[in-house]
């Protein structure tokens, strides 16, 4: 086990705060108990291990709620926006004093996608704006922060495309070196994104299965903190944020469905256990979320599985979709992520191309957010859970748009005829010479 | 024989060694020889009644066996095993 003995400081209250950061007393020592299998349960020290030594299970990171069972809705409701207002629910030692300003996206009511939808009461959680981009700033603002408890001072990943700008960024705000591993093929705005921040952008010729089965190698023997792999217990743990702030803004109450994409299924498992710690501490009141879930119908495993009623999970060996961000053919919560759906009476849906880039268009065009990808995945997947019934009618539905357009620009003509827009039509006009009797027969027709 | 690189979770039962050598003409059969050979790997390696655990995947030459013949792929002497956590995720 690549357990690492921990600096004296680590999980000790510290004693300088500023006033603003959320109370160390609440956030002391005993609140993180430390690493526990999900499997079989075998407890594990802190440490930037990730696999059961016992059965080969994953690790995910114990709580002590009993020790913030003091947190309540004012106490957090007075400090600054960003993720770290949850700290005490967060698998941090402390509030870190550098890093990205994440979290605290805007909760927007839909009332013009929500009817097309069928679903009256939508809301859409817009993550396309955390600082590169997406959601995964939440849970590498968190791995960062514990690699640097633990003394690590190299990051990594292995991403499907966001993962990549985001660890990045992270790590340049830190002040730490990173190598990130993606696909070759993938968007090249994601490797220049990820390139702008610094980082040692690693291609390689496979498909992201590929890229993490080398990465479990590479972090195994280099000991750099890949934060989606022996981190991964921490990182997984920062996409909760999603769930405390959407029962922020909606005034302290659970929606009655969250619809949300799944690639490794993390996200979608994790947002589920922040909206039950919030009821355990008494937050909100526990009521009943159904969890529908979205990948493209090109990777799919997760979706099959679910329609099949089972969850042995068949790996997809060659993704064939364009949803590069969700192209994971193996993946590690797959089986719990299908568990949640069933569980909690929701679904997952796979969703063809077309349809997730004709969504896109729909959600920027009635609403003007324009997500990447995954969004579309997960607009489309809302309207599919309407159309079997697991959404009602006179729910209250909250839908994850958790990247921003501008990393896929592939979706935003896909399915499209080509030609030249005419006036008043959505589209590209053709090029005008810069005269006004040029625009004006374009504008009458006669172009 | 082949070469089955230990990941270091595992090393512990095969008392630190990274790389062993072992005979078999499938895969089953080198894996049921590894754990023969390191009675410890079963607890990880093994669901209780005896088939390969879901949290394990197995690579021939960096292929998952699962887009093979699974325990039934034929492994040859340059061919390489690797054990790794089932942990994909972006
Ligand atoms: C924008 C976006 N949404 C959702 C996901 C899915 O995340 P998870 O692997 O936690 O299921 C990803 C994964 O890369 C992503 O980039
Ligand atoms: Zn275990």
């Amino acid at each position: 086990m690549a357990t690492q003995t921990l600096p004296p400081e680590i999980g000790r209250p510290s004693t300088a705060d500023a006033e603003s950061r959320p109370s160390m007393a609440m956030a002391g020592a005993d609140r993180i108990l430390g690493l526990r299998c999900r499997n079989c349960g075998t407890r594990e020290a802190l440490g930037a291990a990730y696999v059961c030594a016992a059965c080969f299970g994953p690790l995910e990171v114990e709580y002590n709620l009993a020790a913030v069972a003091g947190l309540d809705r004012a106490t957090i409701e007075r400090r600054p926006p960003g993720i770290w207002r949850y700290l005490e629910l967060l698998p941090v030692a402390e509030q870190p004093r550098r890093g990205l300003a994440v979290g605290s996206t805007p909760l927007v009511r839909a009332d013009r996608l929500g009817p097309a939808l069928g679903i009256a009461e939508l809301w859409l959680k817009d993550d396309t704006r955390n600082p590169t981009l997406s959601f995964k700033d939440r849970a590498v603002a968190i791995a960062a922060e514990r690699a640097r408890e633990f003394g690590i001072t190299t990051l990594g990943c292995a991403s499907t495309g966001n993962l990549a700008g985001a660890t990045a960024a992270a790590a340049a705000a830190l002040g730490m070196p990173a190598y990130v591993f993606m696909p070759a093929d993938l968007e090249t705005v994601k490797i220049d994104h990820a390139l702008a921040y610094g980082a040692t952008v690693v291609p390689i010729d496979g498909t992201y299965d590929d890229v993490n089965r080398l990465c479990l190698e590479i972090a195994d023997e280099t000991g750099w903190g890949f934060v989606n792999i022996n981190l991964r217990p921490f990182y997984a743990e920062g996409s909760k944020t999603l769930a405390f702030e959407i029962a922020e803004s909606l005034g302290w109450q659970a929606p009655d469905v969250v619809v949300a994409p799944i690639a490794s299924g993390a996200m979608f498992t994790k947002l589920a256990k922040g909206f039950r710690e919030l009821a355990d501490l008494g937050l909100i009141e526990r009521t009943p979320i159904r969890f529908v879930g979205g990948q493209a119908a090109g990777c799919s495993p997760v979706a099959t599985a679910w329609s099949r009623g089972t969850t042995v999970i068949e790996p997809v060996r060659a993704p064939t979709t364009f949803v590069r961000s969700l192209a994971i053919g193996n993946p590690a919560d797959g089986r719990y992520s299908v568990e949640l759906a069933d569980a909690s009476h929701g679904s997952i849906e796979a969703i063809p191309d077309e349809v997730t880039a004709a969504a896109i268009r729909q959600v920027a065009g009635l609403e003007g957010i324009y997500p990447e990808t995954t969004g579309g995945v997960t607009l489309a997947a809302a309207e599919a859970a309407r159309r079997r019934g697991i959404i009602r009618e006179g729910d209250r539905v909250v839908a994850l748009l958790t990247g921003n357009g501008l990393k896929t620009p592939d979706a935003r003509t896909l399915g499209l005829a080509g030609g030249r827009a005419a006036p008043g039509e959505p589209g590209l006009a053709p090029v005008l010479r810069p005269g006004y009797a040029s625009f004006e027969a374009w504008f009458e027709g006669n172009a | 024989m082949s070469a089955v690189r230990i990941p270091p979770v595992l090393r512990a039962s095969t008392g630190g060694a990274k790389n062993v050598e072992v005979d078999g003409a499938t895969v089953g059969e080198v894996l049921d020889r590894l754990v023969a050979t390191y009675p410890g790997l079963a607890s990880q390696l093994l669901t209780p009644d005896g088939t390969l655990s879901s949290f394990v995947n197995v690579f021939l030459n960096d292929t998952d066996i699962r887009h093979l013949d699974a325990l039934a792929t034929p492994i040859g002497a340059r061919d390489s095993l690797v054990l790794l956590p089932a942990m994909a995720g972006g």
